[in-house]
């Protein structure tokens, strides 16, 4: 006969803190599983509002089942406020954002620059230029008491204490706590620096839709302020810095082209004063490169060297297109049905080819590539294909790359205001 | 035909153990080969009465053993080549089974009864040897019977019910089983091995008898008997009967009106003047009546219909039960703080006065307080503890209101008393603090008896007392739980005990490392306190401090490891300090991951934590230390990404944890871990996941798991799809299959079973969650390969949905799926969602809802249940 159980002495006390540890852990994890479920719920639900149209495609490729974003936007005017929850997700939202959902939005929240294939005109009047750092690019987002560099396929670079507003846990911080700030930079390794080439939104303040002219001033007169240039301590293990920007006129080119700066040059910048800042590809904004600016004249391949053959990487498409990451996206080739199949690649998936230089034709200034060569899938870090620009620009600097004269020369001095610029046209 | 295995079965017994493991061998081998044979020689043995009586004991050990295991599988492999053997030996083996019962050895007869009750719990639930309880009764009704056999008999029906449940009879059989029960209890008649055999079996049969105790003139019967019994000369008799009436308190409380002032008179005869044993259980069942009485309040408190009747026995008995129950407090023992779990008249009576005072409320304190204001201050210790114990007994039930005067008038007098001559007092004084601080002290309520102003000195008498006798020393540490408990979540800004905690940090660490006891309670009670400190103190001002303890812990923890290991005790003492310890670390990992500001703290560490982790690890060779894994699960989300190069170190302990099926907790944990994981590495968790997932899917079919981790293997496969998203395409063709058959095995499961709707509804959360995962894991690139499976979850949570016992956290799964299904699948599942219009009223109802979790995602998913309709 089983005796009854003893019955607990009140003496004893009945809390077991393993149990209550293993309890705890439990509600731990089951609160972060619900946060990470609501992130991702969240970031669904935002999709349409935060993102220009080309990342919809990004985001929902699979276009014949899904939602096309642009359908969504209409009918989420029908959509009672007051029932669909707010679906605005600002910086500040998506800096609460873990991992991949994170790292998708803020892959594309970088204003990418194409690269010059030929000079845009009224260089001087409309145009800063200056020297582009050597180093990654990074969105570097201040809130909440701290600060997070994301790279430009949105996985963290750093996670640290800065002086930016909001950046740091410092008692002495000025300005609401709720504040935020996001900054476009780059990292240069060697002196540990974030240059910053870009102020998105400062203090809480978006300036995604002012001029460039507005943001450089801006970014000038503010950063120096919070202190973020100052050199690292606890509470600021980054410093930051601004870059000399120049009018693109005569003096101002010679000086980005030529002038030491404190850090390693990687060609130059070229920013449309009257630009807004815009997610994504641009040709307002122009990266340009020579061997005496940039290491990185050349695409280099996996190893660091420079292949004999060009090197591009596109994005394949659902029916096998090879396209760029371009909006609308530029096909320069496809696939064969047989050796997709083989492979298992899908749609998405970013290839590298090389290229025959026999097999590319310039026809009416637009590049033509005759004949892909697979080489590899390209490295899971990279979040977008080559752009055209840049596929046309690497052709052409294997071949007649545009000088640093011939840009020099499009803003002779005596150049009347309004008169056009003849376009260099490349390879003829 | 049976074999001649007398000669092994007693070679099995020999003190050599070299011809022991050969016999073993034999008996093994023989079991195998031929397993009818080796039964029916074993019960043959059995049943022999020329045979020895130890060969006939080992032999029925041997055949209860061939149909009964512990473990669930092995019972039932059991089971079921016993169902499949050739009845005819079956039916040869019950025969000498029951022939057994009437041997004059008292062995053969006890084992063939275990046996007989092991074979019943086979067949009777399978409506098979339904003439067994036939021929038991007949033992019963013979009048020549002799008395060995019907106190074998009585012993075996005994077992036979114990072994099966009420359904799995007739209630002919029933009746018959208890009348020849209850008969055989009649004194007039039968020797008194055969009435305690009929006591005994009655404690067993009881649960069989609810018609019975519906019927006013059997009910009557029953209880005269019973009551009877419990005043029969002999002890074990009055024992017996007492057990059976705790148990009729607890089964048939609502029919004991009529009994009640007899069954007062006898247990309170019982409890003053008989031995320790019998009084016991006198008072257990005063414990008992209180249980039933406050689980009614309860019932009645959570809802406003539906609970069982309350006859308020202890309100009516209070008078005579309260001095009863005092007096007990007066009959301590010498030694009873120097040991764990001790059990006499003083500790019964002082708990069931906790459980009286939970169930009366207020008017207890009147008719105790004059017992502690006489008492208090007697020159006997005994005295003095019995009111103090009597006092701190009573703390939780009555209203702090009525309370707090008393503690406040009283504290300073508890306080000296911690200077008592004696240990016995300083110990219950430190255990009454403790029970003061955890029902009377809450920084947030307006009656907390822990002030600014008696902080200071109730602070300097716990840590001088902390170094007073280590039984003493265990109960200051729990006050310090309790004292540090009240003052969490007070104002924010600051804490009381802030200023105190240095100090009572090192007090307690010092407390763990005393050497003057051998009792491991002591230690674990000050690193628990440690814990209970750090989880409740104010993170602002003690960052720093926490800090250094992370340090101090950490190198306690490397010490262990230095620890010279040379019996399987010393490893077990290490690994029970490295449980301590551990556990103070995940406490701390998860404390600092609290905030921004002090989480860099754990990256600091993280490295030199996650090397003395795997050290710890590592001193086991096939189990996995839970407390390591649990506040490693901390330390991976406390981390985030780069916990990734601790992966490749860690992977095969997480696979030894999930493979742990024994110790299910750790399974259960380490399943955890792997969701901990999954969020601090997303995508990077990829290459472990062929591993993690099919160790998983292994688990799932093991019928041996226990079933509590079922639901959060589940909900772990919602981590794993929401971290690698499309990466999780290869594992669908195995997952969904899972996640079907466990919904359809939601709606088998027993709605009467608590446990059973319990665990269902975590089971439906578990399945939810994984759909969650996978759908929003697929939202951006693979939602397409959910379609096919679109319908058929919907058709799961619409079930779900009808279900009335749902509980609201799996409406709010069902809810937040409906929305991830719209959301992932878009227009795809417009026409499904036309066709299922039961979302409509269920959000609706959800929208109107008190929980603000679940309305706001109710309203999430109508939103995007509202994008697909229009679209």
């Amino acid at each position: 006969m089983p005796q009854p159980e003893v019955r607990r002495s009140i003496k004893r006390s009945a809390v077991s803190d393993q149990q209550r540890r293993r309890e705890l852990a439990l509600l731990r994890q089951t609160q972060q599983r619900s946060d990470s479920q609501n992130r991702a719920r969240r970031l669904a639900s935002s999709v349409f509002t935060l993102s220009s149209s080309s990342s919809s495609d990004l985001i929902l490729p699979d276009k014949g089942i899904l939602t096309r974003a642009a359908d969504s936007e209409e009918h989420e005017a029908h959509l009672d406020e007051s029932v669909a929850p707010a679906r605005e997700l600002n910086v500040v939202q998506a800096s609460k954002l873990k991992g991949r959902e994170a790292r998708q939005w803020f892959a594309r929240q970088l204003m990418l620059p194409e690269w010059m294939i030929d000079i845009p005109p009224k260089l001087d009047r409309d145009w800063y230029v200056f020297a582009r750092p050597a180093g990654n690019r990074c969105f570097v987002v201040s809130s909440n008491g701290t600060t997070i560099s994301r790279l430009r396929n949105g996985s963290v670079l750093h996670h640290f204490p800065s002086s930016l507003p909001n950046g740091s846990r410092t008692r002495d911080s000025s300005g609401p706590a709720s504040s935020y700030c996001v900054l476009d930079c780059i990292f240069h390794e060697p002196d540990q620096t974030y240059y910053v080439i870009d102020m998105v939104c400062w203090r809480d303040y978006s300036l995604y839709d002012c001029t460039a002219e507005f943001r450089f001033f801006w970014l000038n007169s503010k950063l120096a302020e919070s202190g973020a240039c100052n050199s690292p301590s606890t509470y600021h293990r980054y410093r930051f810095s601004v870059v000399p920007i120049y009018d693109c006129n005569q003096a101002g080119l010679h000086a980005a082209y030529s002038t030491s700066m404190p850090y390693t040059k990687d060609g130059l910048l070229f920013f449309n004063k009257h630009a807004h800042y815009q997610t994504g590809n641009t040709p307002l904004a122009l990266v340009w490169k020579d061997n005496f600016c940039s290491q990185y004249f050349l695409d280099t391949d996996s190893q660091g060297l420079v292949p004999t053959q060009q090197q591009v990487v596109l994005e394949m498409q659902e029916d096998g297109k090879l396209t760029t990451s371009d909006d609308p996206p530029v096909e320069f080739g496809s696939l064969e049905v047989d050796f997709i199949q083989k492979s298992e690649f899908r749609a998405g998936n970013l290839l590298r080819f090389a290229i025959k230089d026999e097999s590319v034709r310039v026809v009416d200034g637009k590049l033509e590539i005759g004949d892909l060569q697979f080489i590899s899938k390209s490295n899971r870090a990279r979040a977008f294909a080559d752009s055209y620009s840049k596929v046309f620009f690497q052709y052409a600097a294997r071949h007649s790359p545009l000088k640093i004269e011939d840009i020099a020369a499009s803003i002779l001095p005596n150049l009347p205001d309004d008169s056009p610029i003849v376009d260099v046209e490349m390879g003829s | 035909m049976a074999m001649e295995i007398t000669q092994i079965l007693l070679a099995a017994q020999s003190a050599d153990g070299q011809i022991r493991t050969v016999a073993e061998e034999n008996l093994k081998q023989f079991q195998q080969q031929n397993l009818p044979l080796f039964i029916h020689s074993l019960s043959t043995e059995l049943s022999s009465e020329h045979k020895p009586p130890e060969s006939r004991r080992l032999a029925g050990l041997i055949l209860k053993n061939s149909l009964d295991a512990k473990d669930a599988a092995r019972r039932e492999e059991l089971t079921q080549s016993w169902v499949s053997m050739d009845p005819s030996i079956k039916s040869q083996v019950k025969e000498s089974l029951l022939l057994t019962l009437a041997s004059l050895v008292s062995e053969a007869r006890h084992t063939s009864c275990q046996v007989i009750a092991k074979v019943a719990s086979i067949e009777i639930p399978r409506r098979e040897w339904q003439e067994l309880i036939v021929k038991l009764l007949n033992n019963m009704t013979q009048p020549d019977s002799p008395a060995p056999l019907k106190q074998a008999t009585l012993e075996a029906l005994g077992y036979v019910c114990e072994e099966i449940s009420p359904q799995d009879l007739e209630q002919e059989q029933v009746n018959a089983v208890l009348t020849a029960v209850v008969q055989g209890m009649n004194q007039m008649e039968h020797s008194s091995e055969v009435r305690l055999a009929a006591v005994k079996a009655l404690y067993n049969a009881l649960d069989f008898a609810q018609a019975n105790f519906e019927n006013e003139t059997e009910r009557n019967f029953i209880m005269k008997v019973v009551c009877e019994t419990a005043m029969a000369k002999e002890p074990e008799i009055r024992q017996a009967s007492l057990e059976c009436l705790v148990s009729i308190a607890s089964t048939y409380y609502g029919y004991l009106e009529p009994y009640m002032q007899t069954l007062f008179n006898l247990t309170s005869n019982a409890v003053r003047g008989d031995q320790e044993p019998i009084a016991l259980q006198a008072i257990e069942f005063w414990s008992s009546i209180c249980d039933e009485e406050i689980q009614i309040q309860e019932e009645s408190e959570e809802e406003d219909t539906g609970s069982s009747p309350h006859s308020n026995f202890i309100n009516q008995a209070l008078p005579v039960l309260v001095p009863l129950m005092l007096e007990t407090l007066l009959k301590q023992e010498e030694d009873q703080d120097q040991e764990d779990g001790v059990w006499n008249l003083s500790m019964a009576g002082g708990t069931c006065l906790g459980l009286i005072a939970r169930t009366v409320g207020d008017t207890i304190v009147p008719l105790v307080m004059p017992f502690v204001e006489s008492n208090i201050t007697k020159d006997d210790w005994r005295c003095r503890e019995a009111a103090t114990f009597a006092f701190g007994s009573i703390l939780e039930g009555p209203s702090v209101k009525k309370l707090a005067p008393l503690v406040h008038s009283g504290l300073e007098f508890l306080l000296n008393a911690m200077k008592d001559h004696s240990s016995h007092v300083k110990d219950t004084t430190a255990w009454t603090l403790g029970r003061i601080f955890e029902f009377l002290h809450s920084a947030s309520s307006e009656y907390s008896v822990l002030t600014a102003a008696n902080l200071p000195r109730i602070i300097a008498v716990l840590l001088e007392s902390i170094r007073d006798a280590p039984n003493v020393a265990e109960k200051v540490c729990g006050a310090i739980y309790f004292l540090a408990q009240g003052y969490e979540g007070g104002d924010s800004s600051s804490s009381l005990l802030t200023p105190y905690l240095g100090d009572i940090v090192t007090a307690l660490l010092s407390t763990a490392d005393r050497a003057d006891t051998s009792n491991p309670r002591l230690r674990s009670s000050a690193y628990e306190t440690l814990n209970e400190l750090v989880r409740c103190s104010n993170l602002r001002e003690t960052s720093s401090m926490v800090a250094q303890l992370l340090l101090e812990i950490m190198n306690r923890l490397s010490k262990t490891l230095e620890l010279q290991i040379v019996s399987s005790d010393d490893r077990e003492k290490q690994s029970d300090l490295q449980a301590l310890l551990c556990g103070v670390l995940q406490v701390i990992i998860q404390k600092l991951s609290n905030s921004d500001e002090t989480s860099s703290i754990i990256n600091q560490y993280a490295d030199q934590m996650m090397i003395l982790f795997l050290q710890v690890f590592a001193c086991r060779s096939s189990t996995v230390h839970e407390e390591a894994m649990l506040a490693l699960g901390a330390l991976a989300y406390a981390t985030g990404p780069q916990f990734a190069k601790y992966m490749q170190e860690f992977y095969k302990y997480l696979e030894m944890g999930l493979q742990n099926f024994e110790e299910y907790q750790v399974c259960s944990i380490s399943v955890g871990v792997v969701g901990d994981i999954c969020r601090a590495l997303d995508d990077k968790i990829l290459p472990y996941c062929d591993g993690i997932v099919s160790q998983l899917l292994k688990n799932l079919s093991d019928p041996v798991l226990h079933r509590s981790v079922k639901p959060p293997i589940f909900s772990c496969f919602g981590d794993i799809a929401l971290a690698i998203g499309e990466h999780f395409e290869k594992y669908i063709p195995y997952v969904i299959p899972m996640l079907q058959g466990a919904a359809d095995h939601c709606s088998e499961l027993s709605p009467d079973d608590d446990d059973m709707q319990e665990y269902g509804n975590q089971l439906r959360r578990g399945i939810f969650e994984a759909y969650s995962g996978i759908l929003q894991g697929f939202k951006s690139s693979k939602a397409a390969l959910m379609v096919p499976h679109a319908n058929r979850l919907l058709k799961f949570i619409e079930a779900v949905v009808s279900d009335k016992f749902r509980d609201e956290e799996v409406t709010k799964a069902a809810v937040a799926v409906l929305g991830d299904l719209a959301d992932a699948l878009g227009p795809n599942t417009k026409v499904l969602l036309k066709d299922h219009t039961f979302h409509v009223e269920l959000l609706g109802e959800c929208i109107q809802s008190d929980n603000d979790q679940l309305k706001e995602t109710a309203v999430w998913t109508q939103g995007m249940i509202q994008r697909v309709l229009v679209s």
